[in-house]
């Protein structure tokens, strides 16, 4: 863990202008009635301007809880931050109080959800609920803020926005709602970082095309950084630059896009990657090559590697203690000892 | 296979508890529900052993002693204005209360899970017609819908019983119906119809037991309140009549001397208040308990 | 090949009720029209986007829907015509895998009880023979038969969707309709899904309706695939030949929006399909999915396109086939 660490910093030191949020040893638990979950264990990661940075896993693997660290929407009991710091712009975002916390939240980190319903509000109408980020953040009345909201509607493609402003959001579908959603993401002056949670597993294929297609444009068009949480592959292959897969609240390969698609390494990620359908390995197959086994419980995990009962290539080390980090490639780690090749003798 | 199937339930430590099971472990640690259930387990317990629990006889009356104060002799809460132990007579009306509350919300639960069940399993007009009859009996207050029913069948205590089971009828169906709504959307009873279930079997073996918890939550007050309401209606002369030792009727008769003797009318006030207090603790705490959005 | 279901013509409206006085109850045509066969030992695919009708579809082929017109042919018979004692020996050979696990099981029951229901509804076998048949069936679906003592849940959701296809399985059917029976799951439980599917499929050759928004999963699993919008088939083929050379734009769309599993040229990509999926209470006139369409001519505006066969087999409703 310390090369690990040492590593990352020695990184962002060279780097440093560049990186907009890292994440230093991240670690968050759960304390539940039944035992102590730990849902996010000695994470690092770094997110620089423009990048979109994806964090990838099944359910449990802690990919919303560590989103969810970055603006402090953890529920906080049963969670708690253990250890870490969240550094944005020169900010340790752990250390700032409450209000401070607010006003950096939909101003320069905005979020986008799964549900766009419920993180709207039904009683306002679109246009409103849009104008008044734009009130919030700028020193302007209503009348201007209404007119850049019609112009940040054209912007995410929303048509006829003049119209759609004055309707409330259950009379809009799933991705116009998303749409409206990034909209209001943008309407702060300086949007800095997106955090996108799962934000096209509600919605049908042909939309969610639209919908990933619009945060790639935007990206470039405003240099913003997106951290994007999802469980699907695809949507990864299409969007991301920089990919973390997480397993049971650790990072187990880290990389970028090209190369980990070319060169999965970790035997999770293979896995994740055979376990698709739209595999090209399957054209003629009659079977999947599926992991075995199901996620170990995070309340009984100890400090193995919690992807040793599903392992095929499992040794006695994986059940002792969790790897270090082993570089590959410029940018692309992996944890894992048959990787490294330290458990083999 | 079979080394799947290790894979598949192995490493896994769930605890082997029902639903139900769970639900009394963290009732366990509410506060509130722990102090209700312990003054309905005493009260329970005070119907039961009545006679073991006091030397005197309920209805024995001793004009010699009457309204003796209490905490001065053996009487330890006094005599009533016909020297009538007053403490004895608390006890014994705590079994009235308790046969009323039992009863009462029998009927009440038996006719309103019948209704809700049908009318929120079948919808179209049955529900229609059902519902517009019950929003009918809601529009008419309660405490006069009770005083019309015996008014009806004429004042004693089996009728008071009759009335607050069935004035309270509309309340459960409601209850039952919308939980009812709710759980029959699920997937498992398409899934059990598919199997070729019958309604019958749907309604009683798959739906009721998946709504029952907020009508557990809904008798369990309901029984606070239909001792109450017994009390009011005796109170009034319409339940329980002379000389049933019945607390509302404890308070009716000796009003009187509520500044002469306040005890005589207070400690049947106290005893019903701890009661009544007691079941909606214990609903609020079940409530909690029960509710799947309090949950993790 | 034998016919096992024959579907004629169906047409499956629910009425909308309108709180407001006066005004027209609105009509929403879930399955507008359908026909198609399923043969015997097939997988057929169901591929549509949500408010295609696809669910409601599978729910009215077992008669747990009403249906507006139409026939559904079960070996022959119309099993809307059937009485109630036949009705319920048909539902020992039709049964469903349903989409949510969570929701599925009934949440009081233990595994061992939600197993034996289906034989104890149709009073099969003594309790030894249910008994025995529970541990066969569970073993065989992947799961310990030690837990037929517990709640579902205490499972995980992979396990609960193995138990859901256990109860399926307890009454020996002959065609199971999974309806969008791996989407809640996580991907690599899916797969292992996805295979215990098709082993049960070749150990006791029973006949799939596959329903699924995910193509991939459909492409991977299915012998032939049937693409709906709207309430409509617009094109149905046998797997390779849809794969390989489907017609309709509304099929190269759906695959061309499928995220592909490899980052390569991906700024490259052919144009996204814009516009939303219409209302099914409003369709467009003519094909309603011309106005989405990046090849719509004036005729499509005015009528909707036959179902016609192209090739053996693969039907396509577009007027671009004319």
């Amino acid at each position: 863990m310390d090369k690990d660490a040492y590593s990352s910093r020695k990184l962002a030191s060279d780097q440093n202008k560049d990186i907009l949020l890292s994440m230093e040893d991240i670690s968050v638990s759960f304390y539940t009635h039944r035992g102590i979950v730990k849902a996010v264990r000695n994470l690092n990661l770094q997110i620089k301007k423009g990048e979109t940075l994806a964090l990838v896993g099944e359910s449990g693997c802690g990919k919303s809880v560590t989103a969810h660290t970055i603006n402090q929407l953890v529920p906080m009991p049963p969670g708690k931050i253990e250890s870490g710091k969240v550094i944005f712009e020169g900010r340790n975002l752990l250390d700032l109080d409450d209000k401070e916390i607010a006003s950096l939240r939909g101003d320069r980190i905005s979020m986008i959800f799964q549900e766009p319903m419920t993180s709207l509000n039904p009683v306002f109408r679109i246009g409103d609920q849009i104008a008044d980020v734009f009130m919030a953040h700028h020193d302007i009345k209503k009348d201007e803020a209404m007119e850049k909201t019609v112009k940040l509607l054209e912007l995410v493609k929303i048509p006829a926005p003049e119209r759609r402003i004055k309707d409330y959001p259950h009379q809009l579908s799933g991705g116009m709602r998303q749409r409206a959603m990034i909209a209001m993401a943008l309407a702060s002056p300086e949007p800095g970082l997106l955090i996108a949670d799962e934000p096209t597993t509600a919605l049908d294929v042909t939309i969610q095309a639209q919908i990933l297609r619009l945060i790639n444009e935007l990206k470039q068009d405003i240099n913003m950084s997106v951290l994007l949480i999802t469980h699907d592959m695809g949507v990864v292959a299409e969007t991301a630059d920089k990919v973390i897969v997480m397993y049971a609240g650790r990072k187990m390969e880290e990389a970028d896009v090209y190369s980990l698609f070319e060169n999965p390494s970790h035997p999770y990620t293979q896995g994740l990657l055979n376990s698709l359908p739209s595999n090209k390995k399957y054209t003629n197959a009659t079977r999947l090559e599926a992991i075995k086994g199901t996620i170990p419980d995070l309340l009984t995990i100890g400090n193995e590697c919690p992807f040793e009962n599903r392992c095929p290539h499992a040794m006695t080390v994986c059940r002792e203690s969790f790897p270090d980090k082993t570089e590959l490639a410029d940018g692309h780690s992996v944890w894992c000892y048959f990787v490294d090749g330290k458990g083999k003798e | 296979m079979n080394t799947e199937i290790k894979e598949n339930t192995n490493k896994q430590s769930i605890e082997k508890n029902s639903l139900f099971k769970e639900a009394l472990f963290q009732l366990k640690g509410n506060k509130s529900a722990i102090i209700g259930f312990i003054i309905i387990v005493g009260f329970i317990l005070m119907a039961v052993l009545a006679p073991w629990l006091t030397p005197f006889e309920p209805n024995s009356q001793e004009i010699s002693i009457r309204k003796t104060a209490p905490f001065v002799s053996s009487h330890i809460l006094g005599t009533d204005d016909l020297g009538r132990d007053l403490l004895t007579r608390i006890i014994y009306g705590s079994r009235v209360s308790l046969i009323i509350g039992t009863i009462s919300v029998g009927i009440s639960l038996t006719f309103g899970i019948l209704i809700g069940l049908i009318s929120g399993y079948y919808g179209g007009w049955v529900d229609r017609i059902v519902m517009r009859f019950i929003d009918i009996m809601l529009a008419i207050p309660y405490v006069l819908l009770t005083i019309v029913i015996v008014a009806l069948l004429g004042p004693s205590l089996v009728n008071a019983m009759i009335a607050i089971g069935v004035s309270q009828i509309p309340q459960y169906a409601r209850v039952v119906r919308a939980s009812v709504l709710a759980e029959r959307e699920n997937d498992y009873i398409t899934a059990e119809r598919s199997l070729g279930a019958s309604n019958s079997e749907l309604m009683f073996k798959s739906i009721l037991p998946n709504s029952i918890a907020p009508i557990f939550v809904q008798a369990t007050l309901g029984v606070g309140n239909a001792i109450l309401s017994s009390a009011a209606l005796s109170f009034l002369g319409l339940g329980a009549q002379p000389p049933t030792s019945e607390w509302g009727l404890m308070i009716a008769s000796s009003r009187e001397f509520v500044t002469s003797a306040w005890w005589i009318v207070t400690f049947p006030g106290v005893a019903v208040l701890l009661t009544v207090l007691g079941f909606n603790l214990l609903a609020d705490g079940l409530r909690d308990v029960l509710d799947p959005r309090m949950k993790d | 090949m034998e016919k096992l279901l024959e579907v004629k013509n169906l047409k499956t409206y629910f009425t909308l009720k309108s709180d407001r006085i006066g005004s027209r109850p609105e009509v929403v045509k879930a399955v507008n029209d359908l026909s198609f066969d399923v043969n015997k030992g097939e997988i057929l695919g169901i591929v549509g986007e949500s408010g295609c009708g696809k669910s409601t579809l599978g729910k009215t082929i077992l008669k747990l829907n009403h249906k507006t017109e139409g026939e559904i042919l079960f070996k022959g018979s119309e099993i809307f015509d059937l009485n109630d004692k036949d009705l319920k020996d048909l539902r020992r050979k039709m049964q469903m895998v349903f989409q949510d696990p969570f929701s599925s099981l009934n949440p009081r029951k233990k595994v061992g009880s939600l197993l034996a229901q289906p034989m104890q509804i149709h009073k099969l076998g003594t309790k030894e023979e249910i008994d025995a048949k529970i541990d066969e069936i569970m073993k065989e679906v992947g799961i310990n038969p030690v837990y037929k003592g517990r709640f579902p849940h205490q499972f995980s959701g992979g396990q609960r969707q193995r138990i859901g296809i256990a109860r399926a399985l307890m009454l020996n059917p002959e065609f199971i309709i999974c309806d969008e029976a791996v989407s809640a799951l996580d991907v690599s439980i899916q797969a292992q899904v996805l295979n215990l599917l098709l082993d049960l499929h070749d150990k006791y050759k029973f006949t799939y309706i596959f329903i699924a928004h995910d193509l991939a999963v459909v492409e991977f699993i299915s012998t032939r695939i049937l693409v709906m919008y709207l309430g409509k088939i617009v094109e149905t083929a046998e797997k390779k030949e849809l794969v390989g050379n489907h017609f309709h734009p509304y099929t190269k769309a759906l695959f061309d929006a499928f995220p592909a599993t490899d980052p390569k040229g991906r700024d490259e990509r052919a144009t996204v399909l814009m516009g939303d999926v219409p209302s099914p209470i409003n369709p467009p006139s003519g094909c309603y999915f011309h106005p989405r369409c990046p090849r719509a001519m004036d005729k499509c505006k005015l009528e909707y396109p036959p179902l016609k066969e192209v090739s053996p087999g693969h039907k396509v409703a577009c007027w671009l086939h004319e």
